[in-house]
């Protein structure tokens, strides 16, 4: 678990802009899962911008962090995808890993970001994004 | 053998695939099929019913004598609600509350903890974590009345109806030890040491799913007492058994402890906040205890029975299997009912079996474990200890809040 937690900040450091905290059009926004929450789940990017989320799974079952608009995640809610990872913006993360994706938002808007494995969406496993 | 049975009847099981199994006891958890991933809709909600109960005569003077007190027993229950069964999370991760009986009985230093755990029927596996005060020294099947007993026995008002372990080396890492692994009826019992992480990533290798609380509820557990008991109904060895739908198998788990404590917040494990969960708690010991938090003072908790135990009750106790152990006299009954939403239930029951001393808050889950100070300078120890001042001081003020809101 620690390896793998060196391993996300050495990929951060690879990337040249890690930060624990979502900073307005960062390039790399880092997110933690740990008791089934995101953090940070308040997210700002710039619009038009291409972020990539690196995203840390710290809790012993597996997640999601699925990117998208209410309809999407409404989608996602009553899909039966098994595994997400094809999709820009969309993961699955085994318990204690790490896994990157890239998205590159529109001009403007609010999204949400969500967690659809059974009832981790309803127990709080949401945030937003904003973007400006 | 008198059992009482419960029947989970679960709609929306008209394709085989989709019927499944349960093992009812605290909370529940279901055994991934496969790996699939489930989505809501594909299994519907279930409810609980008493279905009756099996009475099996064993020969001998002595025997019939037990066969005659579990006849009584089994007619005077007839009407009883249904024993030993827990929140069900289905692999669509719905959980279907039901009421849990538990003994808790603390003498000579040992904790006996007696439950049930029932089968519902279907073709998959569930399963169930329990955390547990310390290690058992013994594992194994309960006795046939003890739980039916205890039940008719605070419940007089219903009497007018008529009168081997296998030791494992701990993996490399997080990886949790399997410190004990007993085969009771279909249940596979393991007995696991290991924290909230090691324990949620043993469970999910083995094939249980966790519900979304269960990573913050393990560490819960875990930051008090490492050890925990996974449950899993084996469907092979039922069917061999010949296990119905409805049979309950008791389990009697010995742990010695000097802090005694009754698990109460996993009862909500997979549940909604505002969700309902209800179950009785009976305890046995040598004195009237003392109980944290305070059943009343507790929005989710109440004392309904607290008598000196009969010797007529002793007595029926002893005779059960397994259940030697008990003095023929002077022990104490209570019963705590638990009714209360899930957000409510957010600690544990702590227990002081001499009566004399206020019951262990950290035990009760009341205040986290109290990090012990670093052995250096006077400096960082001044302020390691009005941390710990703080932190103290935040508890109290959230426990006076709660205590007034629930007054109020």
């Amino acid at each position: 678990m620690r390896g793998r937690l060196f391993l996300a900040l050495g990929l951060l450091a690879l990337f040249g802009a890690g930060c624990r905290q979502a900073e307005a059009g960062a390039p790399v926004i880092a997110i933690e899962i740990e008791h089934s929450r995101f953090d940070p789940a308040a997210i700002r990017v710039e619009a038009g911008s291409t972020v990539t989320f690196v995203v840390h799974n710290g809790d012993p079952i597996a997640h999601e962090f699925l990117i998208g608009d209410a309809a999407a995640q409404r989608r996602h809610e009553t899909g039966t995808e098994p595994e997400h990872g094809a999709r820009p913006g969309e993961l699955s993360i085994p318990p204690g890993e790490t896994r990157i994706t890239s998205y590159t938002f529109p001009s403007d808007g609010r999204l949400l970001v969500g967690c659809h494995l059974p009832r981790h969406y309803d127990y709080g496993m949401r945030g937003t994004i904003t973007i400006r | 053998m008198v059992e009482g049975e419960v029947l989970l009847q679960l709609g929306g099981t008209d394709e085989p695939e989709r019927a499944f199994g349960a093992l009812k006891h605290i909370h529940l958890l279901s055994i991934d099929r496969g790996g699939r991933k489930f989505k809501p809709g594909e299994q519907s909600g279930g409810r609980a019913h008493l279905r009756g109960v099996n009475l099996k005569p064993q020969g001998g003077v002595m025997r019939t004598v037990r066969a005659l007190v579990a006849g009584i027993i089994v007619t005077l229950l007839a009407a009883q609600p249904a024993l030993a069964c827990g929140g069900l999370v289905a692999p669509d991760g719905a959980v279907n509350l039901g009421r849990t009986t538990t003994l808790a009985a603390y003498h000579e230093g040992v904790e006996h903890y007696v439950t049930s755990f029932e089968f519902s029927g279907g073709g998959s596996e569930f399963g169930s974590i329990v955390p547990l005060p310390g290690v058992p020294t013994d594992v194994v099947k309960g006795g046939d009345w003890t739980l039916q007993r205890l039940i008719l026995e605070t419940q007089p008002v219903e009497r007018t109806s008529l009168f081997n372990a296998v030791a494992e080396d701990a993996p490399a890492g997080q990886s949790a030890t399997v410190l004990q692994e007993h085969k009771v009826k279909a249940l596979d019992i393991t007995i696991l040491e290991g924290g909230g992480d090691a324990v949620g990533r043993w469970a999910g290798e083995h094939g249980f799913q966790l519900s979304p609380d269960a990573p913050e509820v393990l560490d819960f557990y875990a930051s008090r007492s490492p050890i925990f008991m996974a449950v899993r109904f084996n469907l092979d060895r039922a069917r061999k058994l010949g296990v119905d739908l409805g049979d309950g198998t008791p389990i009697h788990l010995s742990i010695p402890t000097p802090n005694p404590w009754v698990p109460l917040r996993i009862l909500g494990l997979g549940a909604g906040p505002r969700e309902r969960i209800e179950a009785d708690v009976f305890l046995l010991t040598d004195e009237r205890p003392n109980l944290l938090p305070l059943p009343g003072f507790a929005k989710a908790l109440k004392l309904d029975y607290s008598e000196a135990a009969s010797d007529l009750l002793l007595a029926d106790l002893r005779s059960d299997k397994g259940m030697k152990w008990m003095p023929k006299s002077d022990m104490w009954l209570s019963k705590i009912v638990v009714d209360g939403t899930a957000s409510e239930l957010s600690h544990d029951l702590a227990i002081d079996p001499t009566g004399r001393v206020t019951p262990s808050a950290v035990a009760a889950g009341l205040l986290d474990v109290i990090p012990e100070l670093p052995p250096v300078g006077d400096e960082t120890q001044q302020w390691w200890a009005w941390t710990i001042v703080l932190m103290l001081g935040a508890v109290v003020w959230r426990l006076a809040n709660r205590f007034i809101g629930s007054a109020s």
